[in-house]
């Protein structure tokens, strides 16, 4: 039987690596891929503590979380085309007409 | 070591070394196969859980459906590589310093600092089978289902009529 505690380290792991994502690269979609890989250790998580409590409820979020992520996808993404069409890039650096 | 140990860390270096690669890729197209290679492994992890439903949700939905949608938005825009910023440059030790700090925090208090966590049951139980899940669902999380439905329905709507093209221009 695997320990709980190796889960829970992969997990933290693989949310800093979506963190660093973020944080370093400058290209928009690897950033929502990264959002994604986030999510998805999240949900490794829930799935790995709902095995530990026997409790079903864990898998129930880890669907919600899925709507989640493919409703946020779907919108992210429309909103890089839309940016794309007027600004012709995903650099997100060059995204910034609010600054002031 | 038993074998569901060897089994684990196996694919705990595969789901790592995917993740990474899909950071430092320069090509978006070969981040996203990487990140598809990520969620496959973390499939299989739900396998040894006991949630072979939520695995073939994750490989249907997210390797499937969602991949899909960032590589067609990849090919698009015609977007898979940079051009070289100058901009930004500092972020990125700064960031990986802490990022480390992150990690080596969390790997200490998960297994040095305070104690031990819940044990894993041992027998396997009938945790997550379709039947039981879906018994859950739509008995005692009936509202958010529904509620999620309308999340997707307005998802749909609110993409759709973001990348509508104006027809003046």
């Amino acid at each position: 039987m695997v320990p709980l505690s190796y889960y829970v380290a992969l997990s933290a792991i693989l949310f800093a690596l979506g963190a660093l994502g973020v944080l370093t690269r400058r290209n928009t979609i690897i950033i929502f891929m990264s959002i994604e890989l986030m999510l998805n250790s999240a949900n490794l998580l829930f799935v790995a503590f709902a095995r530990s409590f026997g409790d079903v409820s864990g898998q129930i979020f880890v669907f919600f979380v899925m709507a989640v992520a493919a409703a946020e996808v779907a919108v992210g993404l429309a909103l890089i085309v839309a940016v794309f069409r007027n600004k012709h890039t995903i650099n997100i650096d060059e995204v910034s007409g609010l600054k002031g | 070591m038993e074998t569901e140990v060897i089994v684990f860390l196996i694919l705990a270096f595969v789901a790592i070394g995917s993740a990474i690669g899909m950071i430092i890729n320069k090509n978006a197209v070969y981040s996203a196969l990487f990140l598809i290679l990520n969620f496959a492994t973390v499939a299989i992890f739900y396998l040894m859980l006991g949630a072979p439903f939520i695995a073939m949700a994750q490989v249907t939905v997210y390797a499937g459906a969602i991949m899909v949608l960032f590589l067609f938005v990849i090919m698009l825009l015609g977007a898979e590589q940079l051009k070289k910023a100058d901009k930004g440059e500092w972020q990125k030790p700064v960031a990986i310093l802490f990022v480390v700090v992150l990690i080596v925090e969390a790997v200490y208090l998960i297994f040095g600092g305070g104690g031990d966590l819940l044990p894993m049951i041992n027998e396997v139980s009938e945790v997550g089978d379709p039947i039981s899940l879906a018994t859950k669902l739509f008995k005692e999380y009936f509202l958010p289902f529904q509620v999620t439905a309308v999340l997707l329905l307005a998802a749909m709507v609110g993409a759709i009529v973001i990348t509508k093209q104006d027809k003046k221009s």
